[in-house]
């Protein structure tokens, strides 16, 4: 290998001289494993104190206090660190509209968004939508419709549909057509969502 | 509190909900990604940036010092994999070749081929890390264009070793006869790289719980064929690996083959010695991952003056990667659709420098249906005949391949329930004559086939005490709704409510099954089902003929045998009756079990099985523009038994879609001069979205093939999307005069 000079970043030099200035020189001789464990405890100091931002988040009702990367995505914080996986990576991009949450009633790419950005803010997941067993009308619909197949891009097109009426922008086919279009069903099952959507803007119920 | 669907008996047939609809609309189905494992950590792989050559070398020091990374694997310090040493994988499915040997030694085949593959603590630190590695590279010339390689095509090994296989060359009456034909045509059609891009990415976590013991939550839609892959990689036993995929994201087709973030995270876990989660980015989707092949293909046909069709000539060329050959049924519907007395086919595959492409829905079958049902159109214009006519009077009532009878065909009702609902009387044979305010209206009509295949399977059945019952296979549900088929078909061979049944599925601990691919899920697996259900009914009546007041049920032949509400009697003695959870207690039983394989008949010797679709689509397509809007769309389908109208009309519409893509907005670009793909996400790669989708209709003859198994079925999932990128194509052209043969019709091409 012919490894090119390192031309460390901010975050690298920042790193490189902690490690540097508290560890390699009090330790210059010690063996490798030794150096690397100590060199990992630091950078576990390094990043709870430089990487992560405390931040109180409110999701399903449910207060959160975090500690968390401001790179984080609201996305991978509910999927990676909270165990809430019923909203779905698609893209992570904001094309496919599987990770679509509601951030204070509206409807967002959860992959487009920093969890650190939502902090005072109302986010409901899939996991949140049913009030206890009782399932929210629109999941109702889409069982008795069969809007889905594999099921992946559900949560995404059932918190768009919730939002789709509640914006009115469900007042025909075409419309939903239209106004859902943000929300990718690979397995093609469209029509029965539209279909569902139909059914819950018609029965009025309050979504 | 329960859900307010009405109670359904959950009869074959009925449209009963989805028995996992509940976890599917409450995010509480759990997708391969989605397990949580103590200790588990994230890998990040990284991609070749050349097409082909080999790696000089690769820095990963920087990598190796970011925050939270446990190890940055290449080649030059990948565990082995004993596998690898192995020589070319045999001639069988999917590919013959040798798959990709991740990490295995310096060569780069295909552009983005994972190099390495960094774990760190968490997803972001992964991500960051995997920025860090940086290579440097020995480029070679690369090929990844496939028109400019057609003369490079060649025969794929299994034809060559076999001249019966349906992949040799193939011969019936005179070769090529069409060129001496009354009326004859010859054109050549393309079909561009397409991405199955289902919904779920990608994804496995690798977990070694002892050196020699390996469980994946992988998304396959093979999890047999998942065990045996990975078994043979680790020179471990079937046994001793463990492969979950309870839910599937979508696949139609690419979980049908393993793919290298696979093996990388299961090399990465046994290097860290930690569970390993690796999920694809939507661009990797598009590079290793498989895909359906860019194919080119030519037909040439000829026909009498009074639309007889007399000679066709089909080849194509298909791409496939330069250590694997891909294969598929691209030309077989040539042989059998239409009776002519003279058919030629020839298949080639060509080596690229790209990843292994693999069976996408409807496979080789809706790209040969393209070029076929197209030149039919074609054809039927050049007689000047109604297309619907020109099939009709073409129509065959034997196979003409083989010579053996149809083990049913019900072709002709699908092209009449068709012709009805989309108004075929309305259709004008001259393009361009109906018009809607600014838009040309056009019809179109294309015909799908696919095999109706069945494989082996085999079902538990298992009664518990408290009445509940439980089946369980080793198949996988990629979104057909197969558990609830699974379920309705238990139902009724056991009159047992449905709310009491249990189908598992996607656990290859589970008793054998083949993969879920080809439209053979129901007619395997279902068959299976029944038949585990009818043994178990044998054993429950003897358990009853031995309860006190079992001489009756002991006299009883299996026909008097009456099951219902969970309840065992005789239809000769209203008497005899017995609870199926008071026959376990009676007989001190906990459960009732039976385990019992299920296997075709020489039926197939004797018959052609295949299920048939007709799709009628009207597009609407503006003349200044070139916009193709579809209006409308009704496909019927001759499929046997329809074991649930809901799940079975949905997978129809769903292949309408992704026939609407085909035609329309799918087409994966790559830069030849770097053999990089250009279409890497989902804003660049169109796949149809609701706006469009239109409504759609759907009907179903819904007659059994009492050949194919005892239930009836031929399968869906193929012929929902099969003929209909050449329905939309033909429709275009009526609406405009505009042939176009080269997929997909963007409007650049129609104005």
């Amino acid at each position: 290998m012919n490894p090119e000079p390192e031309q460390p970043n901010h975050d690298e030099a920042r790193r490189t001289f902690l490690k540097q200035s508290s560890l390699l020189t009090a330790f210059a001789f010690t063996p490798g494993p030794v150096l690397q464990a100590a060199a990992a405890e630091i950078d576990e100091k390094v990043a709870s104190a430089f990487e992560k931002v405390p931040v109180r988040l409110d999701i399903n009702g449910q207060k959160h206090k975090l500690s968390i990367e401001p790179r984080t995505t609201l996305l991978d914080l509910l999927r990676e660190q909270l165990g809430l996986t019923g909203t779905k990576k698609g893209c992570d991009y904001g094309q496919c509209g599987a990770c679509t949450v509601h951030i204070d009633g509206k409807r967002v790419n959860s992959c487009l968004t920093f969890a650190v950005m939502q902090e005072g803010k109302e986010i409901t997941t899939i996991e949140g939508l049913a009030n206890g067993d009782k399932l929210h009308p629109m999941q109702e619909a889409f069982i008795k419709h069969d809007g889905f197949q594999c099921g992946y891009c559900t949560p995404g097109q059932i918190m768009s549909a919730v939002a789709c009426i509640r914006e009115g922008h469900a007042d025909s086919d075409d419309e939903i057509r239209e106004y859902m279009s943000g929300n990718i069903c690979r397995c093609g099952a469209y029509a029965n969502i539209v279909s569902a959507i139909q059914e819950v803007k018609n029965g009025g119920q309050k979504v | 509190m329960k859900e307010q669907s009405p109670k359904q008996s959950g009869a074959i047939g009925e449209p009963m909900n989805r028995v996992d609809g509940r976890l599917k609309v409450t995010g509480a189905a759990k997708y391969s990604a989605e397990y949580e494992l103590p200790g588990l950590v994230h890998g990040v792989l990284v991609g070749s940036t050349i097409t082909k050559g080999t790696i000089k070398s690769i820095d990963t020091r920087q990598a190796e010092r970011a925050p939270g990374v446990l190890a940055v694997i290449t080649y030059l310090n990948s565990p082995k994999v004993p596998g690898f040493a192995e020589r070319d994988h045999p001639a069988e499915p999917p590919t013959a070749g040798q798959p990709l040997r991740v990490f295995h030694d310096n060569k780069v085949l295909f552009n983005d081929q994972p190099i390495a593959i960094v774990v760190a603590d968490t997803l972001e630190r992964a991500r960051y890390a995997a920025s860090l590695v940086k290579t440097q590279y020995d480029q070679d010339k690369h090929q990844t264009n496939l028109e400019a390689n057609l003369d490079k095509g060649f025969l794929p090994v299994q034809a060559k070793k076999n001249p019966k296989s349906p992949l040799a060359d193939y011969q019936r009456g005179e070769v090529d006869a069409y060129k001496n034909g009354a009326t004859k045509l010859e054109a050549e059609y393309v079909i561009p790289t397409e991405m199955h891009n289902p919904m779920e990415l990608q994804a496995i976590i690798a977990h070694w719980e002892a050196p020699d013991k390996l469980t994946v939550y992988d998304k396959t839609q093979a999890v047999m064929g998942t065990q045996r892959a990975f078994a043979k990689d680790w020179g471990i036993p079937e046994a001793n690996v463990k492969v979950i995929a309870t839910f599937v994201g979508g696949a139609f087709g690419n979980g049908l083959h393993n793919w290298p973030h696979e093996t990388a995270a299961i090399i990465a876990a046994k290097k860290t010695g930690r569970p390993v989660k690796v999920v694809l980015t939507r661009e990797q989707m598009f590079t290793m991952v498989g895909y359906r092949p860019y194919t080119w293909q030519k037909i040439g046909m000829s026909a009498t003056p009074d639309g007889k069709l007399t000679a066709i000539t089909h080849e194509s060329v298909g791409q496939t990667s330069s250590y694997e050959q891909f294969t598929e049924s691209t030309l077989q519907q040539t042989r059998m659709m239409y009776t002519s007395p003279n058919v030629t086919t020839r298949y080639r595959i060509a080596s690229l420098d790209v990843s292994t492409p693999i069976w996408m829905r409807g496979p080789g079958e809706a790209t040969g249906a393209f070029a076929l049902e197209s030149a039919i159109d074609e054809m039927a214009y050049a007689v000047n005949m109604d297309p619907l006519e020109f099939r009709v009077r073409n129509h065959t009532d034997t196979d003409p391949d083989n010579g053996k009878p149809w083990s049913t065909k019900y072709l002709k009702e699908c092209f009449q329930m068709g012709a009805e609902r989309i108004g075929w009387k309305n259709r004008k044979q001259q393009p361009g004559a109906v018009r809607a305010g600014d838009w040309l209206v056009g019809y179109g009509m294309g015909v799908g086939t696919f095999g109706a295949h069945r494989g082996a399977a085999t079902v538990r059945a298992r009664l518990q005490k408290n009445g509940q019952l439980v089946l369980q296979s080793a198949t996988t549900d990629i979104g057909p709704g197969t558990g609830t088929a699974m379920v309705q078909i238990a139902a009724t061979t056991l009159g047992m409510p449905p709310e009491k049944i249990t189908f598992q599925l996607g656990n290859s601990t589970f008793p054998q099954a083949p993969s879920q691919g080809g439209s053979s899920t129901v007619n395997t697996v279902g068959a299976a089902v029944q038949d585990a259900c009818i043994a178990l009914r044998k054993k429950l009546q003897q358990l009853a003929s031995a309860t006190p007041n079992g001489a009756a049920f002991n006299a009883a032949k299996p026909e008097d045998i009456v099951i219902s509400e969970g309840h065992l009697s005789l239809a000769s003695d209203k008497l005899a009756k017995a609870a199926y959870a008071d026959l376990l207690k009676q007989n001190n039983e906990a459960e009732v079990e039976v385990v019992t394989e299920s296997k075709p008949g020489n039926d197939r010797d004797k018959y052609s099985m295949y299920s048939y679709s007709v799709h009628f689509v009207q597009v609407h397509v503006h003349p200044l523009t070139g916009e193709v809007r579809v209006k409308k769309i009704i496909s019927c389908a001759d499929a046997g038994t329809i074991i649930n109208q809901k799940t079975a009309g949905n997978q129809m519409m769903g292949g309408a879609v992704g026939g609407i893509g085909m035609a329309l907005t799918e087409g994966a670009v790559i830069d030849d001069r770097f053999g990089r793909y250009v279409t890497k996400d989902l804003a660049d790669y169109h796949v149809p979205v609701h706006a469009d989708a239109p409504n759609m209709e759907f009907a179903f003859v819904n007659k059994p093939d009492p050949h194919v198994n005892a239930l009836g079925t031929k399968g869906i999932g193929e012929i929902a999307i099969i003929g209909m990128a050449p329905a939309i194509a033909n429709a275009v052209f009526n609406a405009t005069g505009k042939r176009i043969r080269e997929l997909p019709i963007t409007p650049d091409k129609l104005i």
